[in-house]
């Protein structure tokens, strides 16, 4: 998805570099709060962490294969200020060092791929994690949810940010279609790897993602082999966990509906001879685009397209009613929420 | 990608253009795509000469034809999609060895080919004149947030290290036999990306302890300053300079 | 427990008393440990794994706190207010170099710990320079760590301490990874140093052989305290604490030489 330069007009690069800029002010401010001073090492090396996940290329069908965008997954087990530096830094070095996505389309880039995919997809985890049980599986669950839901996020705002500046006049329901369909199935993919990766930490390190750690123990001292208390000093402060996250998460609950209510309504609408190979086409391309970011030199052979115009198909079919359930399953919950909402509270302030 | 691809990518050499301070360099090659961009399209020469600028840049560089054209692969993806454009675009058509072509998708095709190109230009030529420690200095020169240069520092510094963890978890499995072909492997990718985060994590926590028991409190001190005469920066703004030259001709003839 | 040695008569380099330490999670490494380390003595800091080696030298430079008792370098409290000047006082080598070596090149990762104490210019060059020729690297001053080997770049990182003129140097498991000759080459240049030496090790020829004075190290309180070439031959001792010598090395070996105290 890393938009080039002149994809995306001059004025609209330069609107979406000054909200990326923003956004990441933003970031850089709540990352100190996340990390306090070990920001920057811990930022840095999650953010070598994304840069060498994107290289695991996951199969998808039949022969295409996609890679993580990772937005999902820093925002997950750093937090979401920290999440989008992550990214940004990893699009910026992207950018100024490979040529992969545009230096004017930076700001576009940043926005679709660190902002968007990290607001989202923590929006999602957090709203989830408010509703559903204090457990370990639905953790996994919310990760999935999330990570799912924020890949066509970026999609979808690709396609606005296209719909104002786009430089050519493809109509906007077939790159919304083909954007959308074809980044549903990667959200899959997307989804999968970021909640067995969340379930893999859970197993071993807990408080990485959670952040939440036991109690301290009254300390003790070894006295002749003998274990007695220790004088007591000040209780060291637990830190705090608790912030408020409902802008946030708002926010992306209505980014979610409104993608999966205008999902469904491309559903609906099947395109017709010409334009349908047409948009399988638009659909393939984007697929390779994926599987190829990392190697630009990778074969491109007729056989790989043929695979990917199937499985382009399948994109629409799978990501079009994962979506819908998904976005029905929050609606479902937002409606349950204001029973939930005394203890939705209490899980949330456990569960950061 | 990664951080190994990084020694590649800078062409060690001692021209006027490797000398640039980078902040200069970036600048200019910022400011030079930023141009490009704003050009309109219908302007097909403009972009013949912005082609020509380029081209001079990259031999004052002594930058070899070939090494800058193979780093433009990276733009295969998006020709591709471009080449669709004109079959997907709507509007007038025209005929074309038989085919009927929207003429605006013609013209959209041609912008992001030739935009899209000239930016990965000049972003290659920046990349190969200047080291990468270098492009940092020159970051946190154009007044990029110092947390933000330093955690890209890291990056580059760790993306070495954990993409040599990542090939010894990926030696390990296919020493057990195991190919990634399916879905169903998705699981193990994803333990695999767990364990990585796990231990670049540890690391990062390692790392901090190391920097806070030298003395750091939060930010960088500075070893180096990269200064730049006006003179460079008048040598780095005849770049973007002439491509301005070249737009507003553009816009205007 | 074995007595310790008198202290000198000049501030000891390290007093530790009665340090006990649980982590956040509730896993408590150390309980109670005292320990005092005379200027310029080389002290080897034995144990198994999992004795709360390393949580006792995270809490010499201030990384660690908020247990009981107190940690005291050449008589200065490792507190908040004097975190700065402990920093400069304690050079902890870690383990893996890698973490140690993080800046873009092997000058700009020495001069990261004198430049943050805030010094600049040619003073901090010639900091740089006389750091990387006390190991043997100055010729490496440029190039970037990552591309050094191992134990070149073990070398750098004891450079990044020695820039700060430490007080009293730490080091966490020196010997691990190293060949044969890197091993011998380290042991000759820590042998040059005049610093205090407080040294993390599971390598026991090499501690008998830099170190003449030992402390073991278990269950979070210093078991045993003495010659390290007395500690090593009472095989009791050695055996109750899970320290294995390795075949065939035997600690009398008379051609060692005699520790001076």
């Amino acid at each position: 998805m890393h938009v080039p330069d002149g994809f995306i007009d001059a004025p609209v690069s330069l609107a979406a570099g000054v909200a990326a800029a923003g956004a990441v002010a933003v970031s850089l401010r709540g990352a100190r709060r996340e990390l306090d001073e070990r920001a920057a090492p811990l930022a840095g090396l999650v953010a070598a962490f994304i840069f060498a996940v994107q290289m695991l290329n996951f199969p998808v069908a039949a022969g295409t294969s996609g890679h993580l965008l990772g937005g999902a997954l820093a925002a997950i087990l750093v937090g979401p200020y920290t999440g989008v530096l992550c990214v940004s830094v990893v699009l910026l070095m992207q950018g100024v060092l490979f040529a992969d996505g545009g230096l004017t389309a930076l700001g576009v880039n940043v926005m679709n791929m660190a902002v968007v995919t990290v607001v989202v997809a923590y929006a999602v985890f957090r709203g989830l994690l408010k509703l559903l049980p204090d457990t370990r599986r639905s953790v996994t669950v919310a990760a999935f949810a999330g990570a799912l839901l924020s890949v066509p996020g970026a999609a979808f705002t690709f396609t606005l940010l296209y719909a104002l500046g786009g430089t050519t006049d493809v109509p906007l329901g077939k790159v919304f279609t083909a954007m959308v369909g074809v980044h549903v199935l990667i959200g899959i993919g997307e989804a999968v790897i970021t909640a067995a990766t969340v379930g893999a930490v859970l197993a071993v390190r807990p408080d990485l993602v959670h952040g939440a750690r036991g109690l301290a123990a009254p300390l003790k001292l070894r006295v002749g082999g003998e274990l007695v208390d220790a004088p007591a000093s000040a209780p060291a402060a637990l830190p705090a966990t608790a912030r408020s996250t409902k802008p946030v998460w708002v926010t992306g609950l209505i980014t979610a509906l409104v993608l999966a209510g205008f999902v469904s309504f491309y559903a609906s609408t099947s395109p017709d001879g010409l334009e349908k190979v047409a948009a399988d086409k638009g659909i393939d391309q984007n697929v390779k685009e994926h599987a190829s970011a990392d190697s630009p030199l990778a074969d491109y052979s007729v056989k790989d397209v043929d695979d990917a115009r199937l499985s382009g198909g399948l994109a629409g079919v799978i990501g079009v009613g994962a979506t819908v359930a998904v976005g029905t399953g929050i609606f479902w919950t937002v409606r349950r929420r204001r029973a939930q909402d005394l203890t939705a509270a209490s899980t949330a302030s456990t569960a950061v | 990608m990664g951080a190994g691809h990084a020694h590649k990518l800078y062409r060690h050499g001692h021209s006027p253009i490797h000398a640039l301070p980078p902040h200069c360099k970036l600048a200019a090659a910022f400011a030079f795509v930023l141009v490009v961009v704003s050009t309109p399209r219908e302007a097909v020469w403009a972009f013949g000469l912005y082609a020509v600028l380029i081209a001079a840049v990259a031999a004052a560089a002594r930058i070899p034809a070939g090494f800058l054209l193979r780093r433009l692969l990276i733009e295969v993806p998006f020709v591709a999609f471009a080449v669709l454009m004109p079959f997907v675009a709507q509007g007038e058509r025209v005929e074309v060895l038989g085919l009927s072509l929207s003429v605006s998708g013609l013209w959209g095709a041609w912008n992001v080919l030739a935009k899209g190109t000239l930016g990965v230009a000049a972003s290659v030529l920046l990349a190969s004149t200047t080291e990468l420690r270098a492009l940092l200095l020159g970051l946190q020169r154009l007044k990029l947030p110092p947390l933000l240069v330093q955690i890209a520092s890291f990056m580059i510094r760790y993306g070495d290290v954990i993409t040599d963890e990542l090939r010894r978890m990926s030696i390990a499995r296919r020493s057990r036999g195991f190919e990634a072909s399916g879905i169903r492997h998705w699981g193990v990718l994803a333990k695999t990306a767990g364990a990585l985060f796990i231990r670049s994590y540890e690391r990062g926590e390692r790392v901090h302890l190391a920097m806070v028991s030298r003395g750091y409190a939060g930010s960088m001190p500075v070893i180096d300053e990269a200064v730049a005469t006006r003179a460079q920066w008048a040598y780095a703004a005849v770049l973007p300079a002439a491509a301005l030259a070249v737009c507003l001709m553009g816009w205007t003839l | 427990m074995t007595p310790s040695p008198a202290a000198p008569a000049a501030p000891a380099s390290l007093e530790v008393s009665g340090l006990a330490y649980a982590y956040p999670d509730g896993h408590q490494a150390l309980f109670g440990v005292d320990l005092t380390v005379g200027q310029g003595e080389r002290v080897a800091l034995l144990g198994p794994n999992g004795a709360g080696k390393t949580t006792l030298v995270l809490h010499l430079n201030g990384i660690l706190g908020g247990g009981v008792g107190t940690v005291k370098v050449a008589g200065l409290p490792v507190e908040k207010r004097n975190f700065a000047e402990i920093r400069r006082r304690v050079g902890i080598v870690f383990q893996d170099p890698d973490d140690q070596l993080f800046m873009p090149t092997v000058r700009e990762d020495v001069a990261f710990g004198p430049a943050a104490a805030g010094m600049r210019g040619a003073e901090l060059e010639t900091r740089v320079r006389e750091a990387l020729e006390q190991v043997g690297m100055e010729a490496f001053a440029d190039r970037p760590p990552h591309h050094l080997s191992f134990g070149q770049r073990r070398r750098v990182a004891v450079a990044t301490v020695l820039a700060m003129r430490p007080e009293i140097l730490v080091l966490d498991e020196p010997s691990s990874n190293l060949d044969p000759a890197s091993r011998r080459e380290l042991a000759d240049i820590l042998r040059s140093l005049d610093v205090t030496v407080l040294m993390v090790t599971h390598d026991l020829p090499y501690a008998l052989e830099l170190c003449p004075r030992a402390v073991i190290l278990s269950e979070g309180v210093i078991a045993a305290d003495g010659r390290t070439q007395d500690l090593m031959c009472d095989e009791e001792l050695m055996r109750a604490h899970r320290l294995e010598l390795p075949f065939g090395f035997d600690p009398r070996t008379p051609s060692l030489a005699r520790p001076s105290h």
